[in-house]
C-alpha cells in the first residue's frame, strides 16, 4: 500500500529491524524485550503520574472559571439594569473568553483520559506477548531444527517487536497531549493574570488595553445577542436590584 | 491480511478487503494533499469502520506482523499531512 497506512508500515518495519538487529540472537530479543518494557512501564507510570497531576491543576482553573463565569453574568444584569450598557458589554466579553477557555479545558482532560485508559490496556497487551514469546521460544526450539527454529523465532521476535514500537508510538503521543496541557494551562493562567476575567467591579483607568482585546477575542455578535436577550428579561421585570441601590448610597456617602 | 490500528491493536482480514482499503488510502492521501481535513477524516473513519467490521481481531498471545500499519484513530490532520517519520508521529 503506497498510502499513509503503507508509509506508517514501512516506518514501523525499519523500527522493528533496528530492535532486532541490536542483538545476533533473535531469542536474545526476548531479553530486550523485557528490559525495554520495564523501561516504557516506568515511562507509563510517569507519564499518568503527570496527566493526573495536570488534570487536577485544569480542574481547579475550570471551577474558578465557572465561578467567574457566573460572577459575570451577574455583574452584566446588574450593569445593564443601572442603564451601563458599556459596562455589561465588558462583563459579557469576559464571560465568553472564559466560556470558550472552559469548554477547550474540559476537552483537553477527556483526551488525556482517554490516552492514560489507552496506554493501560496496551502495557498489558505488551505483557502477554513477551509471555507468549517466551513460551513459543522453548517450543520452537523443541521441535524445529536449529536453522528452522532460528526463523520461527524471528517471526515471532518480529510480532514483539511490532508490539513495542507500538507502545512506544502510544507513550510519545501522551506525553506530546500532556505537554499540550500544560501550555494550555499556563496560557489560561496567563491570561488570568491579565485581568481577562476579572471582576467587572475592579475595573479602574489603565484597562483599555485588555478590553480591547477581550474585544477582539470574544465573538462580537454572541455578545450582542446575549446583551439584547438581557435587556429583554430585564424591560420585562424592570427595576434595580437592591444590591446595587445599596452600592450606590454607600459611593454617594 | 494483518492490519494493524496503531494504538488498538491487530485484526485478520479477509484478502479481499485490501483492494478496498487501498483505495481508501489513496483517497486519504490525497485529501491530505488537498488541505480537505473533513473529507480526510471522513475517509479515515470508514477505513476503521471497515477493518471493525469485516476484521477478527488477533489474540493478545499471537505473535504475528502485520502487512499493513494505520496511523493512530485520532491521527490528527497535521499529523497525517507531515511524513510519518523523523519528527513527525513516529520518533526515531
Amino acid at each position: 500500500m503506497a498510502g499513509l497506512s503503507g508509509r506508517m508500515s514501512t516506518v514501523f518495519k525499519a523500527k522493528v529491524s533496528k530492535l532486532l538487529d541490536r542483538t545476533e540472537d533473535p531469542g536474545e530479543t526476548l531479553e530486550y524485550g523485557y528490559q525495554k518494557q520495564i523501561e516504557l512501564l516506568q515511562n507509563v507510570k510517569k507519564g499518568i503520574a503527570d496527566v493526573v497531576t495536570s488534570k487536577k491543576r485544569i480542574q481547579m482553573q475550570s471551577q474558578k472559571l465557572e465561578q467567574q463565569v457566573v460572577k459575570l453574568d451577574t455583574q452584566a444584569r446588574q450593569a445593564l439594569s443601572q442603564g451601563k450598557e458599556e459596562l455589561a458589554r465588558t462583563a459579557l466579553e469576559r464571560k465568553t473568553v472564559a466560556q470558550s477557555e472552559l469548554q477547550s479545558l474540559d476537552q483537553q482532560v477527556t483526551e488525556l483520559e482517554s490516552q492514560q485508559a489507552q496506554l493501560t490496556e496496551k502495557e498489558k497487551v505488551m505483557r502477554q506477548k513477551i509471555e507468549a514469546f517466551r513460551t513459543k521460544k522453548e517450543v520452537i526450539k523443541a521441535q524445529y531444527s536449529a536453522a528452522e527454529a532460528q526463523v520461527k523465532i524471528s517471526e515471532a521476535a518480529s510480532g514483539v517487536g511490532e508490539e513495542m514500537a507500538d507502545l512506544g508510538l502510544a507513550m510519545q503521543r501522551a506525553e506530546e497531549k500532556t505537554e499540550n496541557m500544560r501550555a494550555r494551562a499556563s496560557a489560561v493562567d496567563e491570561l488570568e493574570q491579565a485581568g481577562a476575567f476579572d471582576d467587572i467591579t475592579q475595573l479602574g483607568p489603565g484597562q483599555d488595553d485588555i478590553d480591547r482585546e477581550l474585544a477582539e477575542l470574544s465573538s462580537g455578535s454572541q455578545v450582542d445577542d446575549e446583551l439584547s436577550k438581557m435587556k429583554a428579561e430585564l424591560g420585562s421585570g424592570g427595576g434595580e436590584s437592591p444590591a446595587l441601590e445599596e452600592g450606590r448610597r454607600e459611593q454617594q456617602a | 491480511m494483518i492490519v494493524r490500528i496503531s494504538g488498538e491493536g491487530q485484526f485478520e482480514l479477509p484478502d479481499a478487503d485490501a483492494e478496498r482499503l487501498n483505495e481508501l488510502d489513496n483517497e486519504a492521501v490525497a485529501a491530505v494533499e488537498a488541505g480537505e481535513e473533513e473529507r480526510f477524516h471522513e475517509l479515515w473513519r470508514e477505513m476503521l469502520d471497515l477493518v471493525a467490521a469485516d476484521g477478527r481481531a488477533i489474540d493478545d498471545d499471537e505473535l504475528i506482523e502485520s502487512d499493513v500499519i494505520l496511523p493512530p484513530r485520532d491521527v490528527s490532520f497535521e499529523e497525517a499531512r507531515g511524513e510519518f517519520t523523523g519528527e513527525g508521529l513516529i520518533p526515531d
